[in-house]
């Protein structure tokens, strides 16, 4: 596996059509991908194409388009379970992460988790990873407790093994990588204490998934959800990997179409899995549209796809450290984290920051980035965040470092 | 010269007037820019109907820390009935800079603070 000179993945941006687009007149610099990623031209003619040739409803026609358009979504599920080595009938597709979240929250949560129990969470988690647990302790009368995040962006395994010690945690949920600190969290160390407790876990891995290799397996989780648009998919389609046996037992989330097996005007019984949690026509070209995107992360390899992300990381905290006045927080070492750096500037705003890089062509995120409570445990309103993705090579990473300083000397610093 | 951090903007951002305590004070309110989680609250001192003095504290971008500053000249003096009817479009042409869409929230911030003090209403200036 050889990266280019430039820090790239041999011929990857040129396989990305959206790169070659100079908004306002200038080259596009795409430091975003946290927030979604673009788009390699195989996706976007895998959904062209399914719509212009095969489209038709699943699991309801039995003419020849039909049965094309119910094989094709089959495979998807397969391809997208093999992708990260979860059973294909403990694949449900979603609308996103957020909602896979809100599943377990509301399926498994409501019928498991009851006054006096608790919910484990992080301080570092997304909102997606945080407000439906909320909810369900709100409504069951459970309690939410999370785990803090030291100096250097980090859980305490320590601290873990105390809260899970006092017996009532039900389930631990946590973010794979870090969607602000970047921080690799040791998922499988804290799954196996979880379980050791008693807790089941599910992880968010809607950050991790895009950039390194992922084993539902290995990962020890009873539930992992990820999101198709965050890894070269489209927009519209989640994933929740479970356990099929977990899901069997779980009551269904939304009701309607399709997940039923039959249905009276007293009664209905549920479809077998994963379908008892698909209701109403799924996101069936998205699906066709993330397979599409599965091969091609396959196609690269993810242990190249892990390398060049932690090689053009390493390069981007070094040349971000060059810059007066900016400050990058989470691990120190790129080993640790995933491919972001979340920073300040002094004396400039976070917006100020992305508006001036904007204007470069440079696109990166401001804000809290839905994570208000780490936000208030770093001190800091709100940070400007570079993300990379499988097509960045070392010239966006300069590109930002100039706009950077050009953006400082705006503001006469 | 830059468009949007023009010299005077960058001056207010980098030297707020009327930022800080004030105590006495008869009306206050606190609000949030949703899009970044910065926070601006105002804290007025009225006399016979009109703001006397006020003071904005919290923090938040050049354009959301420049409209406080360059808007608490204005509002010394005025009415408060005056002040409760400002329209978006006041704030936009005191800044005298483009507003893209995205940052419009950040100028019309302390607007929506202060007319949520003195009416009640905290919606967003219009």
């Amino acid at each position: 596996m050889k990266g280019t000179p430039s820090g790239g993945l041999r011929g990857v941006r040129s396989d990305f059509p959206i790169l070659r687009e100079r908004p306002g007149g200038r080259p596009l610099v795409y430091l975003d991908s946290g927030a979604t990623s673009q788009k390699p031209k195989v996706v976007i003619d895998a959904v062209s194409e399914h719509l212009a040739r095969h489209n038709a409803n699943i699991h309801r026609g039995v003419y020849p388009l039909a049965q094309e358009a119910d094989a094709a979504f089959d495979r998807a599920r397969e391809r997208v379970a093999a992708f990260v080595g979860a059973p294909v009938r403990g694949t449900v597709f979603t609308k996103n992460a957020t909602e896979a979240i809100n599943l377990v929250a509301y399926s498994w949560g409501q019928a498991n988790v009851k006054a006096g129990d608790a919910v484990l969470i992080t301080q570092m988690e997304h909102h997606a990873n945080l407000v439906p647990w909320q909810q369900l302790c709100r409504q069951t009368g459970a309690t939410l407790r999370w785990l803090e995040v030291d100096e250097h962006g980090r859980i305490s395994l320590d601290a873990l093994d105390a809260e899970l010690a006092r017996g009532d945690v039900r389930l631990l949920a946590v973010a794979h990588v870090s969607n602000v600190l970047g921080t690799i969290n040791p998922v499988a160390e804290m799954t196996a204490r979880a379980r050791a407790a008693g807790a089941l876990t599910l992880i968010d891995g809607a950050q991790a998934v895009p950039q390194m290799p992922v084993d539902f397996a290995s990962s020890g989780a009873d539930f992992y959800v990820w999101t198709g648009h965050k890894a070269l998919g489209p927009t519209g389609i989640g994933v929740l990997h479970a356990r099929p046996e977990l899901l069997e037992e779980m009551p269904p989330f939304l009701t309607g179409g399709d997940m039923i097996a039959s249905v009276s005007l007293q009664e209905t019984t549920w479809n077998e899995v994963p379908f008892k949690f698909e209701a109403g026509t799924p996101p069936i070209a998205e699906a066709v549209g993330l397979a599409a995107a599965v091969d091609y992360l396959d196609g690269l390899g993810m242990e190249r796809v892990r390398a060049h992300e932690l090689e053009l990381t390493e390069y981007m905290l070094s040349r971000l450290g060059e810059v007066p006045g900016v400050r990058v927080v989470g691990p120190a070492k790129a080993s640790e984290r995933g491919a972001l750096a979340s920073f300040t500037v002094e004396g400039m705003h976070p917006h100020d920051v992305a508006e001036l890089l904007g204007r470069e062509g440079v696109c990166v995120r401001a804000g809290h980035h839905c994570a208000q409570p780490l936000m208030r445990c770093l001190g800091v309103a709100a940070t400007a965040r570079a993300s990379l993705g499988v097509y960045n090579d070392r010239s966006d990473v300069d590109a930002l470092v100039t706009a950077l300083v050009a953006g400082r000397e705006v503001f006469g610093l | 010269m830059d468009d949007l951090y023009r010299d005077y903007i960058l001056d207010h951002y980098k030297h707020p007037r009327n930022f800080g305590e004030l105590e006495p004070h008869d009306l206050e309110a606190m609000e949030h820019n949703p899009l970044c989680g910065d926070e601006l609250g105002v804290q007025i001192r009225v006399r016979d109907g009109r703001i006397e003095d006020l003071r904005f504290n919290g923090h938040g971008c050049a354009i959301s820390q420049a409209a406080a500053s360059i808007a608490s000249e204005e509002l010394k003096g005025m009415s408060l009935q005056e002040a409760g009817e400002l329209p978006a479009d006041w704030m936009i042409e005191l800044l005298g800079i483009p507003v893209s869409a995205t940052r419009r929230k950040c100028a019309l911030l302390n607007l929506k603070v202060v007319k949520g003090a003195v009416t009640g209403q905290g919606d967003w200036p219009a």
